[in-house]
């Protein structure tokens, strides 16, 4: 077998591992699952009426109250699931460092990437399952999106590299943290982000140093497009800012994770 | 020079420094094929860090290492694939049971769906691993983790095998198993790196070992050459009387008595045939001894013996 196809057997080779993990060790996946649900339900039904009032002056946008504050709404929490999915990466990734393990994979005539990939992969496909999750309670509760197939073959392609960015992103906080509990607090504040952007509301009611901050933050333009493709709202250059933010951050996170990855273990 | 063995590990002139630390200074090593060999030290001398740099995890600062015939430098994945290793910390997926992890290891090794699955079966029967396969590792007693942990190292079929501490920690019941697990590994001609800090380990297990104090090897020989040099093997006797210990010292002429308590220090090599000759004299003259202990030497004696200082010099300096 060639190099590369050793690359290839030994990648699928950990995503089976990473794989089989989620399944002997469902309760973390559940427990980042249900956070974004908990929030969905807890904005619909308990702001959700006050929210989608405001909505309507706000946006002009002929909104009806609840339902049409869940279709704000959605698009906002299915980034929050991208964030809690990748909390999860990191920890699993801190596991492997800080256990012996990654010695011994190390010591190994195996790819060395393949440790790496195979935690990206398992990582895409959870992500991309509580995504569908969330996005059926979503719909559950009334989320009527007006998305074409071709909308959603866009929806696909923005969260696969949204999640693609940060997966890479918690990959290179799980290879920095001294400990998994550092590596289960690091990324914490990614699930902030949909609050500070437009995720939750829109950023022109905010403050002027908050507006900023919301206006330009990367969450902000993928949110946007998001909802452009599934409710039918003005995308403007978001989807353009959102492609440039996901790459930036793909490749920086992968750059760093790639550079920790193989220094560590200096001592 | 013609060698008979040629050899397994092979390092000359290594060195090693973290930070400002010096933690290797200047180590030779050489390992014949199909031979155990035991590297002895206190916490804290390099042994870890000795493992490492073989192991290809981190690289030496300087110094020529072979291993299995091939270039540390050049060639590292020549090494790792002739080489299997087994850390002082388990290094096992606890989320995952005891075959999933075989299994992962029989997947690493490229050996196929049929071949993998008869290893990984063999290897659960050799190491009594069978009966908790399908049991999640974290339900596993630490016996039973390092002897799956070993078992990992193994699924590779390695020619060299480092094992760093292997019985740290477990009971003796524990370390008899891993004991007979080594002995097996040696029979079938596999050469073994062992470290430890218990003499009698290192006794029990290598071929020939080297005492490793503060980043240099001090001593290296075969255990019995080792032994003869460390004078700490004695049998004590206690006596009732002041009388029975004046006695006793005039028969036992290379008898020391010990301070602040009447008692004398018989050296010995913890051989029956001491112990029998030393109690015939007692007996000859007529003295009964309260008390017998027989003492054998441990790690510090032999450190006392080659280095001159305890492995703790820190207290002995305070």
């Amino acid at each position: 077998m060639s190099a590369l196809s050793y690359a290839v057997t030994d990648s699928t080779t950990m995503l089976r591992r990473n794989l089989r993990r989620l399944v002997r060790y469902p309760s973390l996946t559940l427990l980042l699952i249900g956070m974004p649900i908990v929030f969905l339900l807890l904005f619909v039904y308990v702001f959700g009426g006050q929210l989608g009032a405001g909505l309507n002056h706000q946006l002009n946008a002929g909104h009806a109250g609840r339902s049409g504050y869940l279709n704000y709404l959605t698009p906002g929490i299915m980034l929050m699931t991208v964030a809690a999915a990748v909390q999860g990466t990191a920890i699993v990734v801190a596991m492997d460092m800080t256990g012996g393990i990654i010695d011994r994979f190390r010591t190994m005539p195996i790819a060395r990437a393949s440790v790496l990939t195979g935690h990206v992969l398992a990582s895409m496909i959870q992500t991309l399952l509580s995504i569908a999750v969330v996005l059926g309670v979503a719909i559950a509760l009334g989320f009527r999106p007006t998305a074409t197939a071709g909308d959603w073959l866009g929806v696909c392609g923005v969260v696969v590299l949204f999640a693609f960015a940060l997966i890479w992103l918690a990959t290179a906080l799980g290879l920095a943290a001294k400990s998994v509990e550092t590596a289960s607090n690091t990324p914490m504040f990614l699930t902030l982000l949909p609050f500070l952007g437009s995720g939750f509301v829109p950023a022109s009611t905010m403050p002027v140093g908050l507006r900023q901050f919301a206006t330009y933050q990367p969450f902000t333009p993928v949110t946007e497009t998001l909802r452009a493709l599934l409710t039918g709202t003005r995308v403007g250059d978001n989807a353009t800012l959102a492609i440039a933010w996901c790459v930036v951050i793909a490749v920086a996170s992968c750059v760093w994770a790639k550079h920790l990855y193989n220094h560590r273990g200096a001592r | 020079m013609i060698d008979s063995h040629p050899l397994a590990i092979e390092a000359t002139g290594v060195r090693k420094s973290f930070g400002e630390t010096l933690v290797l200074d200047d180590v030779d090593l050489a390992v014949a094929q199909g031979t155990v060999f035991g590297l002895l030290g206190p916490n804290g001398a390099g042994k870890t860090t000795i493992v490492r740099i073989l192991s290809t995890l981190i690289p030496a600062d300087a110094g020529e290492l072979r291993v299995a015939g091939h270039d540390l430098k050049r060639d590292a994945n020549a090494v790792r694939s002739a080489i299997g290793v087994t850390g002082q910390f388990a290094a096992v997926d606890e989320l995952c049971t005891g075959a999933d992890n075989l299994r992962l290891m029989a997947d690493l090794n490229h050996l196929g769906r049929a071949a993998g699955r008869q290893r990984v079966g063999e290897l659960l029967d050799a190491f009594g691993l069978t009966d908790a396969a399908r049991r999640p590792v974290s339900t596993y007693s630490g016996g039973m983790r390092r002897r799956l942990d070993l078992a990992m190292t193994l699924v590779g079929s390695p020619r060299v095998i480092f094992l760093d501490e292997p019985t740290t920690g477990l009971d003796p019941r524990g370390r008899r198993t891993m004991w007979d697990a080594i002995r097996s590994l040696a029979a079938d001609g596999i050469t073994i790196f062992l470290t430890t800090q218990y003499l009698d380990e290192a006794d029990q297990l290598a071929d020939r070992i080297a005492v490793l104090d503060q980043g240099r090897i001090v001593a290296e020989g075969t255990p019995g050459e080792l032994k003869r040099r460390i004078p700490g093997g004695h049998i004590r006797l206690e006596f009732d009387s002041d009388d029975a210990l004046e006695a006793a010292a005039r028969v036992l002429e290379n008898a020391a008595r010990e301070q602040g308590a009447p008692a004398l220090r018989v050296p010995s090599d913890g051989s029956t045939a001491t112990l029998r000759q030393v109690l015939t004299l007692l007996e000859e003259a007529g003295i009964e001894a309260a008390q017998l202990s027989a003492n054998t030497p441990d790690l510090d004696d032999v450190f006392f013996a080659v280095t001159g200082h305890s492995t703790t010099p820190e207290l002995v300096a305070s």
